[in-house]
């Protein structure tokens, strides 16, 4: 139980930071029209590949010959990447067909 | 230090622009550059912590040639793939993508168990173990939801027993988890952890039907946004917590409003095919 109570404490700003989050994810998008239901998610799954930060990070500290951390690490980079890149160019042409419909 | 102050103040540029981004996919008319803005935001993120970043001892981002590598192909790949293919079979790419930033922060988990010592916290042990959880779960799920969509997998199969089969499973991932963080951290333990997880984002996916795969995947698109979330706690990262948690947040509630506007509960959506004595398994 201690434990959990120091980290609470000591990572309290994050804490702080993730509860906003939550009411701010869900104001932000409460009026969407449903037929923008797809292209949303869609750039939703783009944002989410903010987790190729987490990749660099690992990929970036690596030690040299650490073989299994460099495969792992660069394999996270490129799956990151795929979300991030994927994601946003999808969602662009999903808005691209939006468009022209009207 | 004044570098690391630099790389704060884009970390909140690239959050303000995730949070506008979103706001403006939300309507008609602003969704595109929405779109734009939020990619822009992703790209300050990244850029800022390749040549910005340094962790706790100090050190700058290493490895340029095998960051630069990745992220080459990932960008080739992603592109092409994304442009290559069809307008119908959108929503099965979206999951696909969805999937490999499930398998991104899984794999992160991986390595970052690696570099445990033995006087880790417990939680930091939890937030990486869940980290890998939620990201299986995402990555094997959206494969399924990819492969039903595009009709590789045409049957919706169900196991006997599915729904208590689930809750076993479930109920052990989280008690080996526990047993993991506060107990033994062993490596071997952890790939249980790793393949249960992936097992139950199958079961999860498998026994849904076609039509309500949109909704699935829009579900497991903010797991991916928790499994990120995980990431920022764990190296302390605040662009990774709010892009994360706002995909998380905002993707339950988008999951939610798919399921109004076909009038069902997402309960239905879930176990709807656990109900009627199997009459709605296909």
């Amino acid at each position: 139980m201690d434990s959990i109570i120091t980290f609470i404490g000591e990572n309290i700003q994050l804490i702080y930071i993730l509860i906003l989050s939550i009411f701010v994810g869900i104001e932000v998008i409460s009026k969407v029209p449903s037929a923008l239901h797809t292209p949303l998610m869609s750039g939703a799954n783009a944002i989410h590949g903010v987790v190729i930060i987490g990749a660099i990070i690992v990929m970036g500290h690596a030690e040299a010959g650490n073989w299994p951390a460099l495969i792992l690490g660069f394999l996270a980079v490129i799956l990151g990447t795929l979300n991030v890149v994927g994601g946003f160019v999808v969602t662009d042409r999903m808005l691209e067909m939006f468009k022209k419909k009207k | 230090m004044i570098q690391q102050y630099w790389l704060y103040l884009i970390y909140l540029l690239g959050s303000v622009f995730f949070i506008v981004g979103l706001k403006m996919l939300s309507g008609p008319k602003t969704a595109r550059n929405g779109n734009f803005l939020a990619a822009a935001g992703m790209t300050l993120a990244i850029l800022g912590t390749i040549f910005m970043h340094k962790n706790e001892e100090g050190e700058s981002i290493g490895n340029y040639g095998w960051i630069f590598g990745g992220i080459a192909i990932g960008t080739v790949l992603g592109w092409i793939s994304a442009k290559k293919v069809k307008m119908t079979a959108m929503p099965q790419m979206v999951s696909l993508f969805n999937g490999m930033g499930g398998a991104c922060a899984a794999l992160i988990s991986l390595v970052e168990f690696g570099h445990l010592h033995g006087d880790t916290p417990p939680v930091t042990i939890l937030t990486i173990v869940a980290g890998l959880v939620i990201g299986s779960v995402s990555f094997s799920g959206s494969i399924i939801a990819y492969a039903k969509l595009q009709e590789i997998l045409k049957k919706t199969f169900k196991l006997p027993a599915q729904n208590i089969l689930t809750i076993i499973l479930m109920a052990s991932i989280l008690g080996l988890s526990i047993y993991l963080a506060f107990g033994h951290a062993s490596t071997a333990l952890l790939y249980v952890i790793f393949a249960l997880s992936l097992a139950y984002g199958i079961l999860f996916v498998l026994p849904i039907g076609g039509a309500d795969m949109p909704v699935v995947i829009s579900l497991l698109n903010s797991f991916t946004g928790v499994a990120a979330a995980f990431g920022g706690f764990l190296y302390d990262n605040q662009v990774m917590l709010t892009g994360g948690i706002l995909v998380g947040s905002a993707g339950t509630l988008l999951t939610i409003l798919m399921c109004n506007a076909m009038n069902r509960s997402l309960t239905n959506v879930i176990f709807g095919s656990f109900g009627g004595g199997g009459a709605a398994a296909g």
